[in-house]
């Protein structure tokens, strides 16, 4: 095996606090939505959907939190991780 | 196929979410990472010109007299001015930081909007006391706006103006919601409903 390869496997990542915040603002928030939908059941048509119209089961406040939150993580978050350490690494 | 009131209140509140969240991130990671990619560059602003945008159908389909007409409208006015503006800002079309203001302005006047089109007292029913908590949160909320454009590196500014979307997020998504303080607080508002 590559000794260079093997030595850059071995460097720990050091997260500084800046992306641990961002890289928590989405699960944050999905989380709000997860507690939220515990804390007021009712407003989650999807579990007692019958009499109800497409508008009341398609637009879930808790779910929407929650959407929001993934959707944050997953689309905006990685990209801006790297160019965050890309920028740090260039300042060291 | 029209939705009901409650339910543009709350998609509108997922909008300002995310554009809450875009905002803190970059008010966390500061504007020259944030904008290394371009689309992330233009994304709060263009969210906050899509935001006014469609508040001109809510406008013409959801108001039942003309204040309330008049009030979504000087919302998507504002809102699509505010927008407009931002993002001529990261294109570099405009370049002097006053033009901020016109953020710390949309902020004024939806406020002034929300308090004026709200005929009742705080306490008489559960809309009445959003509209008030909404529309003094914007008016003294103009704060940070207004700090941007004067100190655009500001974190606390940067921080308090991403916060603000939050909260107004949150505000709305209280809407038609059925917790004591939200519901009927005066008999003459009428029996309690969801």
């Amino acid at each position: 095996m590559n000794a260079e390869l093997v030595s850059e496997l071995e460097v720990p990542r050091h997260r500084t606090a800046r992306a641990r915040f961002v890289s928590a603002l989405g699960p944050a928030t999905a989380l709000a939505g997860v507690i939220w939908a515990i804390v007021q059941p009712y407003r989650l048509t999807i579990l007692h959907p019958g009499g109800y119209g497409f508008w009341w089961l398609a637009v879930e406040p808790p779910l929407l939190v929650i959407g929001v939150g993934l959707l944050f993580y997953f689309a905006i978050v990685p990209g801006l991780l790297e160019d965050l350490e890309e920028r740090d690494a260039a300042a060291r | 196929m029209q939705p009901p009131a409650e339910h543009v209140h709350w998609l509108f509140a997922t909008g300002l979410l995310l554009l809450g969240l875009c905002l803190l991130a970059e008010a966390v990671v500061g504007t020259e990472v944030w904008r290394r990619r371009a689309w992330r560059a233009y994304l709060w602003p263009g969210l906050a010109f899509a935001l006014g945008v469609f508040m001109w159908p809510v406008m013409t389909f959801y108001t039942n007299s003309t204040i309330h007409m008049l009030a979504h409208g000087a919302w998507a006015e504002v809102l699509m001015l505010a927008g407009a503006v931002e993002l001529a800002l990261v294109r570099g079309k405009l370049h002097h930081p006053a033009w901020r203001l016109a953020m710390a302005s949309a902020f004024l006047v939806s406020g002034a909007a929300f308090l004026v089109h709200e005929q009742n007292a705080w306490l008489f029913q559960r809309s009445a006391f959003l509209h008030h908590l909404l529309g003094w949160t914007l008016v003294l909320a103009a704060v940070f706006p207004l700090v941007r454009s004067v100190r655009p590196r500001s974190q606390t500014a940067a921080a308090g103006f991403a916060l603000t979307f939050v909260v107004l997020a949150v505000f709305l998504y209280c809407d038609r919601d059925v917790a004591p303080v939200f519901g009927h607080i005066s008999p003459l508002a009428g029996p309690p409903h969801r």
